[in-house]
């Protein structure tokens, strides 16, 4: 229904006189510290730029909305719910293509001419997040439990590389399995304590979690170096060859090897690989787990927990074991993350990156693999993107955030693909 | 006589100063139709979550004959526990996975076993044939039932899609997934038409035929109630004030002073007393 | 126990009851809506923040303007805040939250922390992101207590943090169980629908739910801003995660749950800090937070919450 625009008028006025008394304090005043302490300075023209803008912004929203508001009523009413049996299938057939298009387009993005070092690194860490996000996803996406404190996997992932490389001597190829079973036995040990919690509480509860786990870190310098992070860790190899120009005692080099000519870039390309790699397992295992009993218990304990416990199920074997896997993921991801870098410390592991693989996770839609990784490409490159306005970006990202939730509150993709079909031989 | 299925004796629940459910026997056996009425608020339900391991009765014996594990007092049990022990519900409002189809909700039922088949998911994850086996035997299972009660056409459907009347369908079903020994319903017409009850009467009597498990069954629906049931107690007030068959049960004065209220209820013709049966359910469940 | 040692404990928990008085503050704002739209308002911790920087700013441009007489400067200050504040939360309510009622639970608690990320970095870009020192506005104190080697003082501003947080809190607890207001933001903490149908206003009083707790939040930061001297932009998040844990330790949805979690986190820290260790102290707030929602996970004050099968 449109609204008339005298409304309109009415409601941009609203929204900009508010803007006004909201920018006065920030936009219109500052403070600058002197010697003689705080001056308060001020700049009335970007109060009236904000105001302005306001104004425009919420009268172009009001037509906006007409406008989508008119097309969905001219459009013909599409059926509620299509009760074909084959509706699934396309959702399922869409998702597979997509999944593998994104596949070849991944294992090829570093061979391809235009990819340079910048875009190798942006692709690796976009897939450290998905990652991060696939391992998160069964915790809350599939078992709906609340994780706000998933950086804690991440970060046991990554000491757990950082120290055995540096008191044992042990490479990555040894200690990528092992931080992702100390990440899981994490996640398994810190479930028990909150399996009686739900909702809110388990959140704020995992929050905690992922805090204590950080100023553990940050504090424990006997072990963690404290503030200064552990540095120094190995690079992966590649059965035994190093990427490095001078390679360290006792091994080969891959150029002097395979005889191509030394890059650097080779190094990116081959950690870009592994964590391809690490991605592609993830998504199979866990694609395979939703249809096993292990799974189909998670996604049932999501839906109704009591209902699992009259069926016999041990819901706190399948809180356990969701935060283990999922845990598990996230130490694998830490693991990787300690070897690109060479370097770890506590800086790296705040409660924003809890948020962010959330805000992935959802934004996603909960459960959707293929949210993620859609999720995942928008919120690691939206800043990116941004980089002209660096110190804006974060600004707009909060707002794009917001955007994006009240456009789709369910995520981009809402849409569950049953993990079984019954064919209707007999029926 | 053998042991019954299933014996309550003396089962008492409180909460706080409240005695919900006090002193209460009864039992439960196989081949048979158990039912048990009262008035709403006389601890039916509370019964229900006591024998199925939801509330920790605060005294009394749930004993079940465990075909292969001998005697098993319930009340000693973990609560998912008494559902492994072939004691398994539904409940008053409906609980399905509503985001899973019904298929899916009926393989959520066969976890127990699907899950030693999986050897914890290890088999599973590599696809072993062990496992493959397995998971069509129990999509074959599934399907059985999806056919017995006429859900083929929304199998693959999520069941929080589905009518109301399906949803108690699909609920049924994947109680009888688990492979119980007795079933429990709590209030499986409400909320049903007279149509849709006869035919779940039907079902009950088809299953009990069939498999010979128990069936233990709350219902206000009376002509239900009166018409599959073998054996019917009734609680007023968290305690039992009569049991015996349907017969007997129809013509207790206290039964008819406490439940019926009035005695001329069951001359109405049986479609007008189902209806009253059914507003008495919508108001149990709001 | 030695005079010395007695008097260090009663130090120690004058700060703790200073600090709690804060965080109390801050955790009723989380409590009331959480009590009326059961979620987590993340960028609460922000509001705070935001009441902190217009705090800043006022007594910085007081000074400017020649007003320096405490009394009228700080009820200036006062007032500024709370109403610059409590715009912002109605804002943040109108813009990030009431579109997304009756969305997925999780929904909500994105928008949120996308607030949370926006605000931050809003005043990062617009106030700066250095460190904001503040000269005191309240000097000296009262010795208590004066022994051998020590003294026992209170200063100025830590009583006049406690006695406002204190009224406050009555006055505050007065207004939810006697006026109209009150009563119908219990109605619609029961039951919304319900309190729609019954001519209840359910939009305003979200709105003024979140009016409240930004009031109060504001209320929270002034006072900080007073008694540190100096802020930054990211004093909300660390703020807002205690005041949070207070409110839940307390029991969400309980006024004075809210106020007794804070006090609890505030001596909890403070004692933590003076006899143990000042790195490990959030450990020790969460930890016990942990503890109590382990046995009993309503928290101290919130009602039972009996499993409905």
């Amino acid at each position: 229904m449109a609204t008339p625009i005298e409304t309109k008028l009415k409601d941009s006025v609203a929204a900009a006189g508010l803007a006004l008394v909201l920018s006065i304090p920030f936009i219109g005043l500052h403070t600058i510290s002197t010697d003689q302490g705080l001056v308060v300075e001020s700049r009335w023209s970007w109060v009236a730029w904000a105001v302005g803008l306001v104004f425009i912004g919420r009268l172009l929203l009001g037509f906006a909305r007409d406008a989508l508001a008119a097309r969905a009523a001219s459009r013909p009413k599409k059926q509620a719910k299509p009760v074909v049996a084959g509706a699934p299938t396309l959702a399922a057939r869409l998702t597979r293509a997509f999944m593998v298009a994104a596949l070849l387009f991944a294992v090829t993005l570093p061979f391809m001419p235009y990819s340079d070092r910048y875009i190798i690194d942006l692709g690796t860490t976009v897939l450290i997040y998905i990652l991060l996000a696939l391992g998160l996803n069964v915790t809350v996406g599939l078992a709906g439990l609340l994780d706000l404190g998933f950086v804690a996997f991440y970060a046991i992932g990554a000491y757990s590389f950082a120290l055995l490389s540096k008191f044992f001597g042990l490479d990555f190829w040894v200690c990528l399995p092992l931080s992702g079973l100390i990440a899981a036995l994490f996640g398994a040990v810190l479930s028990l304590p909150i399996l009686r919690l739900r909702g809110d509480y388990l959140a704020i509860v995992t929050l905690g979690f992922g805090e204590i786990t950080r100023i553990v870190i940050l504090n424990w310098q006997g072990l963690t170096g404290g503030p200064n992070g552990v540095s120094g860790i190995p690079r992966p190899g590649l059965f035994g060859l190093s990427f490095d120009r001078r390679p360290p005692e006792g091994m080969g080099s891959f150029h002097e090897v395979t005889g191509i000519s030394f890059s650097g870039e080779h190094r990116l390309m081959f950690l870009y690989l592994i964590v391809l790699a690490l991605v592609c397992l993830a998504v199979w295992v866990i694609n395979r787990l939703r249809a096993l009993p292990v799974g189909r218990a998670w996604e049932a304990l999501r839906e109704d927990e009591i209902a699992c416990r009259s069926l016999g199920i041990n819901p706190t074997a399948s809180k356990v074991s969701a935060y283990a896997i999922g845990g598990m993921m996230g130490g694998f991801a830490g693991c990787f993350f300690a070897a690109r870098q060479g370097f770890v410390s506590p800086e790296s592991f705040g409660f924003i990156e809890s948020a962010l693989i959330l805000a992935i996770v959802v934004l996603g839609g909960m459960g959707s693999q293929v949210g993620v990784v859609i999720a995942a490409l928008f919120i690691v490159m939206l800043p990116e993107l941004g980089r002209e306005f660096a110190d804006y970006r974060m600004i707009v990202f909060g707002l794009a955030m917001i955007t994006i939730m009240v456009w789709r509150p369910g995520g981009l993709l809402s849409t569950r693909v049953p993990t079984v079909k019954l064919d209707q031989k007999g029926a | 006589m053998s042991e019954p299925l299933l014996n309550v004796t003396g089962l008492t629940m409180r909460f706080g100063g409240l005695v919900a459910v006090d002193g209460v026997n009864l039992s439960a056996d196989t081949g048979r139709i158990t039912a048990l009425i009262g008035p709403n608020g006389a601890g039916k339900t509370t019964i229900f979550n006591c024998l199925t391991g939801f509330y920790k009765p605060t005294s009394g014996e749930l004993s079940l004959a465990h075909p292969t594990r001998g005697k098993v007092s319930l009340q000693t049990l973990p609560g998912y526990q008494v559902a492994r022990h072939g004691v398994v519900r539904t409940f008053q409002n409906i609980r399905l996975f509503p985001r899973m189809t019904v298929l899916e909700n009926l393989l959520v039922a066969q976890h127990v076993g699907l899950m030693q088949k999986s050897v914890l998911g290890i088999a599973g994850l590599l696809g072993l044939k062990g496992w493959r086996t397995a998971q069509k035997e129990a999509i074959e299972r599934a399907r059985f039932w999806i056919n017995r009660l006429d859900l083929a056409a929304v199998a693959n459907e999520e069941a929080g899609n589905l009518s109301y009347g399906m949803q108690r369908r699909v609920e049924i079903a994947r109680a009888m997934n688990t492979d119980p020994l007795l079933l429990c319903l709590d209030e499986p017409a409400a909320g049903l038409n007279p149509r849709e009850t006869a035919a779940l009467g039907e079902l009950l009597q088809g299953i009990r035929a069939e498999f010979g498990i128990g069936i233990l069954l709350i219902e206000h629906d009376m002509t239900l109630v009166m018409g599959i049931s073998d054996h019917i107690h009734v609680v007023e007030y968290g305690r039992k004030i009569a049991e015996g068959t349907p017969a007997q049960i129809r013509t207790d004065e206290r039964v008819i002073k406490a439940y019926l209220g009035e005695p001329d209820e069951e001359e109405l013709p049986p479609v007008v007393a189902a209806d009253i049966a059914d507003v008495a359910g919508e108001g149990d469940r709001v | 126990m030695d005079a010395s040692a007695l008097g260090t404990f009663l130090q120690y928990l004058i700060n703790g009851i200073t600090l709690g008085a804060i965080y109390g503050l801050i955790a009723i704002g989380y409590t009331m809506v959480y009590g009326i739209i059961r979620m987590i308002n993340f960028a609460h911790g922000e509001i705070y923040m935001i009441g902190a920087f217009v705090a800043v700013t006022t007594f910085s441009l007081l000074s400017a303007l020649g007003i320096v007489a405490v009394p009228l400067a700080l009820l200036l200050v006062l007032l500024v805040s709370i109403f610059f504040t409590a715009a912002y939360g109605w804002t943040v309510e109108r813009v990030a939250y009431r579109p997304l009622r009756g969305a997925p639970k999780l929904a909500p608690l994105i928008s949120a922390i996308g607030m949370s990320i926006f605000l931050q970095n809003y005043v990062m870009q617009t106030q700066g992101s250095r460190p904001k020192p503040l000269a005191p506005v309240m000097n000296g104190g009262i010795s208590l207590w004066q022994g051998d080697g020590f003294t026992l003082s209170i200063s100025y501003i830590q009583l006049f943090i406690i006695v406002l947080t204190f009224a406050l809190m009555y006055g505050f607890t007065q207004l939810i169980n006697r006026t109209a207001l009150g009563r119908a933001q219990r109605a619609c903490e029961q039951d919304r629908t319900m309190a729609g149908l019954l001519g209840i206003n359910v939009d305003r009083t979200i709105s003024l739910t979140f009016v409240m707790g930004a009031a109060l939040a504001a209320v929270a930061g002034v006072l900080v801003t007073m008694y540190y001297g100096v802020i930054d932009f990211y004093i909300g998040f660390l703020a807002g995660m205690k005041a949070f844990t207070a409110a839940v330790l307390g029991g969400i949805g309980s006024l004075p749950g809210a106020m007794l979690g804070g006090l609890l986190i505030g001596l909890i820290e403070a004692f933590f800090t003076g006899y143990i260790s000042g790195a490990y102290k959030d450990v020790a707030s969460f930890s016990v937070l942990i503890a109590v929602l382990v046995f009993r996970p309503t928290g101290l004050l919130g009602r039972p919450d009996i499993e409905k099968v």
